[in-house]
């Protein structure tokens, strides 16, 4: 029975992974653009809803849907102004600026926010628990998990039965015959990159209300995003999902045997999986 | 005879870095051992990415293992600290064997998180090594590193404390490393292995065609930097005396640092880690009192030499005025000229 | 009656190239044009460079009197100017309904082609709507080609090597859908190595060789040996 149970904590770890990830994803699927500061995007995005939640007195859930029109702006601006000018088929400038845009992140917060843990106060279903069959479960988890799944859902759905979704999908296709259709792949990869940080926003909430948070642990979430990313393969939503998943339940697992075996069970689990899947479990056909 | 004039000016140069432990204040001397480490590990990182086209962000992984097992063979094995920083090294580059038949599965951006994710590995995994302390870490036994080789030799020449006597020794290998590392990278830029691996970074398809095979170069490349990351890595931790699996594995220490410098000083030049390492210093002097703004400024002007000057401050400068004192191409043969043929 | 597009001492380039050295042309409302010419020839650069996809250096060309050359894409397309690229270049991850349907994607307002006229042009297109455009023949690709370049209402319709990798029959299919096309008010530029289908279709014929135009005249005009020697440049060697 108690295996059982961290299968179940493993995969509701999972959803939060995969929260993280999907917007990497969508971002890494549409520009091929690897951003190395969306942790630090995410953790950006939990010290804004702890602000918003602070200023207005609003329950952090509350403060977060205000915080999501502020990041997808955020987000647009930093395509628009920034990162647009740096993609080409040299993967390098890309990757060095996000990475720069992660160091300078992490240190304004660390100048402005000090170096204390936080967390986002959401009341008592923090403690609430639900009898789920044979285990018991966590409200926080569950809704954890059931906001992957919905986030999935509805990219999903915009991706496939929008016109906007059909212009990234052309756009990730083929950027210059895109534009033979009238489209602009810059302001494509700013709205993008706006939906990315909505996500990312989604994903601080269910961060900072779980545990707790520090300008220093946005590469970490990076890392484990960038391995369910990269297990489900590149561009799958639902790949991103079950790479999560992977990553959840081998932590999860981990931890059971040893404390401090949660982190190094993932990594390894990441390793395996590319050593027999080099392009991931749900690679697309056209890459 | 442009060479031979660089030549000559490093040679100038290193013999006044030489003297800096006889003459100048211990704080300076420790301050530019740790210039001289990052401009080591930078000169690596740029031979990686620069050349050969390997954006690695795990080079930390190769810092930590050298430094992990020079802290072994010492403390566990009652070994010379020196001995261990080779031995440190040797591992480093044994371990990037299985590293890099994992990572070299991986391209472009993927390659940078597997390695990222091995370094992590690594950093947990030393982390379980309860005979060197576990996470907490350990320290080097006084008397191992006050008996290292060569330090009672510099006590009794300078006649300085032994502490000052071992700043001094790990400070002329870090030099002598620094030097090495340059000259053979130089070597190594210029000799057909080199020049086929520059190729490769310009035209894969067309380097192919005459017969480079990119795999094997970049496999070398990587081989040797992880060596050498491995030396730098074990050389910084006898200065430091402490080793924690945080701060042997750190990826902003070893990694992130370290690119900045190359970016800021020119990726894919050979002086640029020389140019990005005496920025890097400036800011870190000029900014020490306001905490991590030094950082700040450093992700800052990193994301503008990408932005406006993608070749780095030396890329730039060479690009304007013309001049090239390191050449890594070699001139057109010139045709035959008789009275230098005539000359003994 | 002043013409509709004008290009005037056109020059671009195809990289570090120059491919076009002073174009001058001139297309009237609802008349097809044929570019002939070699491999190399620079047509191709032409077409990029009227959509705004080529570099172009200098020269202007009008639509319908505004300067429109250095425009980016995008604002070339709303202007009126849509291109069937050579190699059909549909998207592999849109359906072949959704690949006409992202031909529309900066239209704004109503004109003559909908989806519904598309698949009564190209029957064979209805029924596979819902497969992945590239799962189609070359021929059937290159309707959906034509199809989603139709989708924004252009006013002139540039089509790059049409009949290239196709068997006749096919090519004959194809054109037999450009009356219609005429019909719908729309100017037509066909570049082509394929001469007969050239004369066939066109009111008018011009001939390029290294990036220059080299002949022009209306296909009844034009002897056959006059082309020979603009196409393979005897005169020029």
């Amino acid at each position: 029975m108690i295996w059982l149970d961290t299968l179940v904590q493993g995969v509701m770890l999972g959803g939060l992974y995969a929260l993280f990830a999907a917007g990497l994803s969508l971002v890494f699927g549409i520009m091929r653009l690897v951003n190395l500061a969306h942790g630090d995007l995410i953790v950006l995005g939990a010290y804004l809803i702890l602000g918003i939640g602070t200023a207005t007195g609003l329950n952090p859930f509350l403060a977060a849907a205000l915080a999501l029109p502020v990041m997808f702006a955020f987000g647009w601006l930093l395509q628009t102004a920034l990162l647009n000018r740096v993609l080409g088929d040299d993967i390098l400038p890309p990757l060095l600026v996000t990475f720069g845009l992660s160091v300078v992140i992490q240190n304004v917060l660390l100048q402005s926010m000090t170096a204390d843990s936080r967390k986002l106060p959401v009341g008592p279903v923090e403690s609430a628990s639900l009898p789920l069959g044979p285990v018991t479960v966590g409200v926080m988890p569950l809704l954890t998990f059931g906001s992957a799944i919905v986030v999935i859902l509805a990219l999903n759905w915009l991706f496939y039965h929008t016109a906007l979704g059909r212009a990234f999908r052309a756009t990730s296709d083929d950027p210059v015959t895109a534009q033979l259709m009238g489209i602009r792949p810059r302001r494509i990869f700013a709205i993008a990159t706006g939906i990315a940080l909505v996500v990312a926003t989604i994903a601080a909430l269910y961060l900072g209300a779980r545990a707790n948070f520090d300008p220093s642990i946005g590469p970490a979430r990076l890392l484990y995003a960038f391995e369910a990313v990269i297990i489900g393969g590149l561009g799958s939503l639902w790949g991103t999902l079950a790479g999560g998943m992977v990553i959840g339940v081998a932590q999860a697992f981990g931890a059971a045997l040893n404390p401090e075996w949660q982190i190094l069970a993932g990594h390894i689990a990441f390793v395996a999986v590319l050593l027999v899947r080099p392009r991931g479990l749900f690679p697309r056909a056209n890459d | 005879m442009r060479t031979l004039v660089t030549l000559a000016i490093g040679l100038v140069l290193l013999t006044a870095m030489a003297l800096v432990p006889v003459l100048g204040p211990r704080i300076l001397v420790q301050d530019l051992f740790k210039v001289l480490c990052l401009l080591v590990l930078a000169l690596n990182w740029n031979l990686l990415a620069g050349f050969a086209g390997l954006v690695s962000v795990g080079q930390q992984a190769f810092v930590g293992v050298g430094a992990y097992v020079m802290f072994a063979t010492t403390i566990l094995w009652g070994m010379d600290p020196l001995a261990g920083v080779l031995i440190g090294g040797v591992v480093a580059m044994a371990l990037s064997v299985p590293v890099a038949f994992f990572a070299f599965r991986l391209n472009g951006a993927y390659f940078a998180i597997g390695t990222w994710a091995v370094a992590d590995i690594a950093r947990l995994s030393f982390g379980q090594w309860r005979a060197l302390g576990g996470g907490t870490g350990t320290a080097l036994p006084r008397d191992a590193t006050r008996e290292m080789l060569g330090v009672g030799a510099v006590r009794d020449l300078l006649g300085v404390s032994p502490a000052a006597a071992i700043d001094a020794v790990t400070y002329w290998l870090a030099l002598a490393l620094a030097a090495v590392m340059l000259l053979a990278c130089w070597l190594f830029l210029r000799s057909r292995m080199g020049l086929g691996l520059q190729a490769v970074r310009d035209n894969p398809v067309a380097a192919q065609s005459v017969g480079v095979d990119p795999t094997r170069l970049k496999a070398l490349v990587f081989l040797l930097t992880a060596f050498a990351t491995g030396l730098c890595g074990a050389l910084l931790f006898i200065q430091t005396g402490r080793i924690t699996p945080d701060a042997a594995f750190s990826v902003i220490d070893w990694t992130a640092f370290v690119i900045f410098i190359v970016v800021i000083g020119g990726i894919g030049t050979l002086p640029g880690p020389i140019v990005g390492v005496l920025v890097f210093y400036a800011l870190q002097q000029l900014l020490a009192d306001y905490g991590t703004v030094y950082l700040i400024a450093l992700g800052l002007i990193g994301i503008a030499i990408m932005l406006f000057a993608r070749r780095g401050l030396w890329g730039g400068l060479i690009h304007r005025i013309g001049y090239d004192p390191l050449p890594l191409g070699h001139a057109a043969p010139r045709p035959p000229h008789p009275t230098q043929e005539e000359r003994p | 009656m002043s013409a509709f597009l004008e290009i005037e001492g056109l020059t671009a380039h195809y990289g570090d190239f120059k491919a076009l050295f002073g174009v001058d042309l001139t297309l009237d409302q609802g008349q097809t044009l044929a570019i002939i010419g070699a491999n190399g020839a620079g047509k191709t650069t032409l077409m990029r460079a009227i959509t705004g996809i080529a570099r172009v250096t200098g020269g202007s060309i009008r639509l319908a009197g505004r300067d429109i050359a250095r425009l980016p894409a995008p604002d070339i397309l709303t202007a009126g100017i849509a291109m069937v690229p050579e190699g059909r270049r549909l998207f592999p991850s849109l359906t072949v309904e959704e690949n006409l349907q992202i031909g529309a994607h900066a239209r704004k307002g109503s004109g003559f082609w909908t989806l519904e006229r598309i698949y009564t042009l190209f029957p064979i297109l209805r029924e596979r709507r819902t497969q992945p455009g590239t799962a189609l023949s070359g021929g059937q690709q290159q309707m959906v080609a034509i199809g989603r370049a139709l989708m924004s209402n252009p006013t002139v319709l540039l089509c790059d090597e049409l009949s290239l990798g196709l068997a006749p029959v096919v090519i004959r299919e194809i054109y037999a859908a450009f009356p219609t096309i005429r019909q719908s008010g729309t100017a037509i530029v066909v570049v082509e190595q394929d001469i007969g289908q050239a004369l066939k279709v066109a009111d008018h014929v011009h001939c390029m060789m290294e990036g220059r135009i080299t002949l022009s005249g209306r296909p009844q005009d034009l002897s056959r040996a006059a082309i020979h020697d603009a196409y393979f440049g005897v005169n020029h060697a």
